[in-house]
């Protein structure tokens, strides 16, 4: 079975590859859905270099939402910080339901077209997964570790970076990880407001009715999605140690 | 030596320890008993200030606990809890070692520390010094929280509830690693529990709480003779009282000069496991018999039954 699962990863990881490197070599694959001779590969800019900047928007965002709503679940989960709990929840709920298309249409106004908006919609949406996921892995640590840690001697700020944090990191780097790969798709639609990325390839081939544009695009989204969760997934696991929390 | 003055603790119109003054010797183990929400465990929590007082206060060795910040007074107090608390990242050598790197020794200082511990704890330091909680049984795992508890050599050691979660063998076997532990470093103990057995079997002093207040705080002999309350005298077993008082004698101090061919028992045994012996063999006296094989003397039933009358 695993290795089946490594076969699965390494053939994805070479698609993706190979399709960035090389687009035209999978031309005749995508002619069928092209009609009148239009180009059945995107042509108007570098697959490698729109892919590569989109993954640059997501991660920047990652890291800046990463920050962020680590910062708020450590201070709500601290007992001089409880009470901007509820605040803080209502603000990162709305982070996420407010559409990232909206999110868009307030920002371009206020910062102008191109990367800028688009890393706000970002940063706004991935908030709640790790939120969440922070408040979760702290407030889950067993109280007698906790109990153990204080009649240790530890102070709060010890407590916190050698005994909370590193219990709760688990779902906290989950939390990053689910907010990434939700982003590596959203990031798409920033190509409205001229960020550059594969949103392009996919909005070019709704303007010209070309299916084959459309599917290349959101296929390489897709594996860069599936290949950047898997890869942090592992990665994790070789990092940290196996924790049993009873 | 801790000195617990006026201590009391009050939860908005609740008072959870009133008005509780205690001494505790140094070199000693006090139990703590009570029912639950008797403020047992709170009082004990306000020794380390985990709680903080509301009013009174408490000295350990002169020094009043709030005359340094509360987590530097902890560093110097051991503490143990139900359920050890042991850290589920960090091995056993990296939890033992906590307090120490707290306080900030020398590397080395903390090595030679912890494998001492690991020893004197039977936690070989090969299997277990690189292993992680979780891959310890129970009372494996009990140890090491009394082991990190020790680690910086404290004087004093805290212990609430400490085997409540072990199953009743290797209770018995904790509280008398615990007995030797106490021997070997010479700190002190206060121990909470609801188990009026342990108290017995490892208090030099015990001291019975109901609803927040200090009944009575005496030797465990004393608590059985003269019980200052209806209360104490319920918790110490109205019942098995006279048993109980044989258990806290052992055949070495009770043994008379002679000797008779009954049957052998060691100088540790308790007069109530004596008797015990001497009632499933159906015979009248035993031979107290020390590890070198010397006869030490020897027990008869009636001296037995003497020592088990006020």
């Amino acid at each position: 079975m695993p290795r089946a699962v490594t076969v699965l990863r390494l053939a994805a990881l070479a698609l993706l590859v190979g399709f960035l490197v090389t687009p035209q070599s999978f031309a005749p694959l995508f002619a069928p859905l092209t009609q009148y001779g239009a180009p059945p590969i995107y042509d108007q800019g570098n697959l490698l270099t729109l892919a590569l900047a989109q993954l640059a928007t997501v991660c920047l965002a990652a890291v800046a939402s990463s920050i962020v709503a680590v910062a708020l679940g450590i201070l709500v989960t601290r007992p001089s910080g409880a009470q901007f709990l509820p605040l803080s929840r209502t603000l990162v709920n709305i982070g996420q339901t407010f559409p990232p298309v909206a999110v868009l249409a307030v920002a371009v106004p206020l910062v102008g077209f191109g990367e800028k908006p688009t890393l706000i919609a970002l940063f706004a949406y991935g908030l709640l997964p790790i939120f969440e996921n922070t408040l979760v892995g702290l407030r889950t640590c067993p109280p007698a570790v906790l109990e153990a840690a204080s009649g240790m001697g530890m102070s709060a700020r010890q407590r916190l970076l050698s005994v909370e944090l590193p219990l709760a990191m688990p779902l906290i780097l989950e939390g990053i990880r689910l907010s990434l790969v939700i982003n590596v798709g959203t990031a798409t639609i920033g190509s409205t407001v001229a960020a550059k990325g594969l949103g392009e390839v996919i909005i070019a081939g709704l303007l010209s009715s070309n299916t084959a544009f459309i599917l290349q695009g959101g296929l390489l989204t897709g594996l860069m999605a599936i290949l950047l969760y898997d890869g942090l997934a592992t990665l994790e696991r070789r990092l940290l140690r196996p924790v049993t929390l009873d | 030596m801790i000195t617990v003055e006026n201590l009391s603790k009050r939860y908005g119109n609740t008072t959870v320890v009133d008005g509780v003054s205690l001494t505790v010797e140094r070199n000693s183990i006090t139990a703590i008993v009570g029912t639950s929400g008797s403020g047992k465990s709170t009082l004990l929590r306000m020794i380390n200030r985990l709680v903080e007082p509301s009013s009174g206060r408490v000295l350990i060795d002169g020094r009043d606990t709030r005359d340094e910040p509360a987590y530097l007074l902890r560093r110097h107090i051991g503490y143990v809890i139900q359920g050890n608390g042991l850290f589920p990242h960090r091995t056993v050598a990296e939890n033992i070692a906590t307090v120490p790197r707290l306080l900030g020794w020398e590397a080395r200082r903390i090595e030679a520390r912890v494998a001492e511990l690991l020893e004197v704890f039977a936690l070989d330091p090969a299997s277990y010094a690189h292993a992680l909680p979780h891959q310890l049984s129970g009372g494996q795992q009990q140890r090491v929280g009394v082991a990190r508890a020790l680690a910086a050599e404290p004087m004093v050691l805290l212990m609430d509830e400490p085997f409540g979660a072990l199953d009743p063998i290797i209770r018995a076997k904790a509280q008398d690693d615990l007995l030797d532990i106490q021997r070997r470093f010479g700190m002190t103990v206060v121990l909470v529990t609801h188990d009026m057995d342990e108290a017995f079997r490892l208090g030099t002093q015990v001291a019975v709480m109901s609803g927040g207040r200090l009944l009575q705080y005496d030797r465990p002999a004393v608590l059985l003779t003269q019980p200052a309350d209806p209360f104490v005298a319920r918790m110490t077993g109205l019942a098995d009282r006279a048993m109980r008082l044989l258990s806290l004698v052992t055949a070495g101090e009770a043994a008379l000069p002679g000797t008779c061919d009954g049957p052998a028992v060691p100088p540790t045994a308790t007069l109530r496991e004596v008797l015990s012996e001497l009632l499933w063999r159906g015979a009248d006296s035993a031979r107290v018999v020390d590890a070198e094989g010397r006869v030490r003397g020897q027990l008869t039933v009636g001296a037995i039954l003497a020592r088990g009358r006020p």
